[in-house]
């Protein structure tokens, strides 16, 4: 871990590029053309209506999908930039539970909803060959804690938890092996406006805290104003609009970025 | 003598050739599942078909077979799939665990010692240790392959959480060869060391859901667990009332309906060999006199 930071703090290389990237489903172009760079801390939002491209440019990114065109690198903790496709799967799953946090929308998808919370947030340290019970016990309700989920309730299953609940568990699951990079899909979906902005307090406040890069798809601007350095307008499969996030929402260019904005109902 | 109409152990050559196919690559991968083309045979699913093939597939005309049923020689499962062999391949059989060449079991090991030599088929009801936590095959093969087993501490993990200690007390899971989880079949725990360098061939057959695995002769098996919740085996606290071990694993068996139980040696050859060289426990019976039990 020390000696991952290390490396990233000698090089402020960037930690994720996209080249070219590109997803067709028969004649159908899901995804055309994306091309990034995500570095070390900083927070992407990829906005953009439903059907804009926005999940599948997501799981591209993930390696969830394979692309029909270009290619995605990431820098492993070892410092070496390397081509996602190129990676085997054992490697793919391994970076999956280790070094990257996957934050559905869907609670159901990203937690074991019959296993008790404690061991929910413990699966990925046991996954990487943690055997002491009183440790991982340790960490997963100090995690609950900064989640501020109650700790009294670390032998629940989620699905005895409230929607916000279980999606703050899913992000402390997704942080306890202190990745370095989390996705998430539309991570306020469903939820009420109250328990919302709770969540995106805490989320804006961890990822400052660790010094997480993140990639955040969602539709809701308002999730991309409070959260993201940078934001992404797709339409059609394509990126139409790229900037500092204030830039693109307080000053938008294209056509279709401006409806957006103008969309939003005043609060 | 065997019956006229089957072949030799029921199964036709082809057939059994297939399933000593299986059977050697089983070996070949100590603890990997290999998926067989299991037969149906004539008894139902959950009775042994699985470990009745391996017998079946292995057996020859020398070999002295014994069947266990939860460690009983005597129970109609062990004793049916013991005169079914007499009868379709014409083995000799026995109770004696010493003597056996090839051993069926459900749910037991004998308490005597194995030997070089001897073969113990299993029989597995359900031969994927990751099944009731990840419902999907082709996801636990994958797990299996890339050696992905955290999944399996959840399961103590949720034990610990729950009870304080780790309550699985049968089909515990162990790590055979430093590589394969693998479910030893629904044994109780305490059987689980003698699976460690047994000297024994040990067979796994799964006959519903079609796969056999394997632990060679003198393989380390391993029962997981956490450094500060390490495996113990679970024996109740009494000698056996009929022979008087103090170190057979036993049944307890309900005497009447005033709460009066005694607990007797789970592998009935082990305790019938005790008491023939003399020894005694609370309630057997003095030689010529019967006595009622929990009445002295």
């Amino acid at each position: 871990m020390a000696e991952a930071e290390t490396a990233m703090q000698d090089n402020d290389g960037p930690l994720l590029t996209a080249e070219g990237l590109g997803k067709n489903y028969g004649r159908l172009a899901a995804c055309r053309d994306v091309s990034f760079v995500l570095y070390p801390g900083e927070v992407l939002a990829i906005v953009g209506e439903s059907g804009s491209g926005k999940s599948t440019l997501l799981q591209l990114l993930s390696a969830q999908l394979a692309a029909s065109a270009g290619r995605v690198s990431y820098r492993m903790r070892d410092g070496v930039m390397r081509d996602l496709a190129a990676l085997g799967e054992a490697e793919r799953r391994f970076l999956f539970r280790t070094d990257w946090g996957f934050v559905h929308q869907d609670p159901a998808l990203g937690l074991r909803m019959a296993v008790s919370a404690g061991a929910n947030v413990g699966e990925r340290l046991m996954a990487v060959g943690w055997n002491h019970y009183g440790r991982i016990r340790d960490t997963a309700s100090s995690w609950l804690e900064r989640v501020e989920i109650d700790t009294a309730r670390i032998d629940d299953a989620p699905r005895t938890y409230s929607g916000g609940m279980r999606q703050r568990l899913q992000i402390a699951r997704n942080l306890v092996t202190e990745p370095r990079l989390v996705f998430m899909d539309e991570p306020t979906g469903g939820l009420d406006l109250s328990v919302q902005a709770r969540l995106l307090d805490l989320m804006r406040n961890l990822v400052s805290e660790l010094g997480l890069a993140a990639i955040v798809v969602t539709h809701d601007l308002a999730v991309a104003r409070l959260l993201s350095h940078r934001v992404m307008v797709m339409k059609g499969g394509r990126v139409i609009e790229t900037g500092l996030t204030d830039q693109v929402l307080d000053d938008p260019h294209e056509p279709y970025t401006q409806l957006l904005v103008s969309s939003i109902l005043p609060a | 003598m065997n019956a006229p109409t089957y072949n030799f152990a029921y199964l036709d050559e082809q057939t059994k050739r297939m399933i000593r196919r299986a059977i050697l690559k089983a070996i070949a991968i100590p603890g990997y599942q290999v998926p067989f083309a299991s037969r149906e045979m004539p008894m139902p699913y959950g009775w042994g078909t699985g470990g009745v093939q391996v017998t079946a597939a292995i057996l020859g005309p020398q070999d002295v077979l014994k069947v266990i049923d939860q460690g009983s020689d005597d129970t109609t499962n062990a004793i049916s799939i013991r005169k079914f062999f007499a009868k379709t391949a014409g083995v000799a059989t026995t109770t004696s665990t010493e003597d056996a060449t090839v051993i069926q079991t459900r749910h037991r090991i004998p308490e005597a010692p194995l030997h070089g030599g001897q073969v113990l088929v299993y029989q597995v009801p359900i031969p994927e240790p990751l099944r009731f936590l990840e419902p999907r095959e082709t996801e636990t093969r994958r797990m299996h392959a890339l050696g992905e087993y955290g999944l399996m501490h959840v399961k103590l993990y949720e034990d610990i959480a729950r009870f304080g200690h780790i309550a699985t007390s049968y089909a515990y899971p162990v790590k055979v060869n430093a590589r394969y989880v693998m479910d030893p079949s629904p044994t109780p725990k305490f059987d689980n060391p003698k699976m460690d360098d047994c000297p024994a061939l040990q067979l796994f057959g799964a006959g519903r859901e079609k796969r056999i695995y394997a632990i060679p002769p003198h393989t380390r098996v391993t029962s997981l667990d956490f450094e500060d919740h390490p495996f113990t085996r679970y024996r109740f606290d009494a000698p056996c009332a009929l022979c008087g071990a103090d170190d057979s694993f036993l049944d307890e068996i309900v005497t009447d309906d005033k709460g009066g139980r005694m607990f007797v040696c789970s592998d009935t050859d082990y305790c019938e060999g005790r008491q023939a060289h003399g020894h005694r426990g609370t309630e057997s019976a003095a030689p010529h006199k019967e006595t009622a039990h929990g009445r002295g």
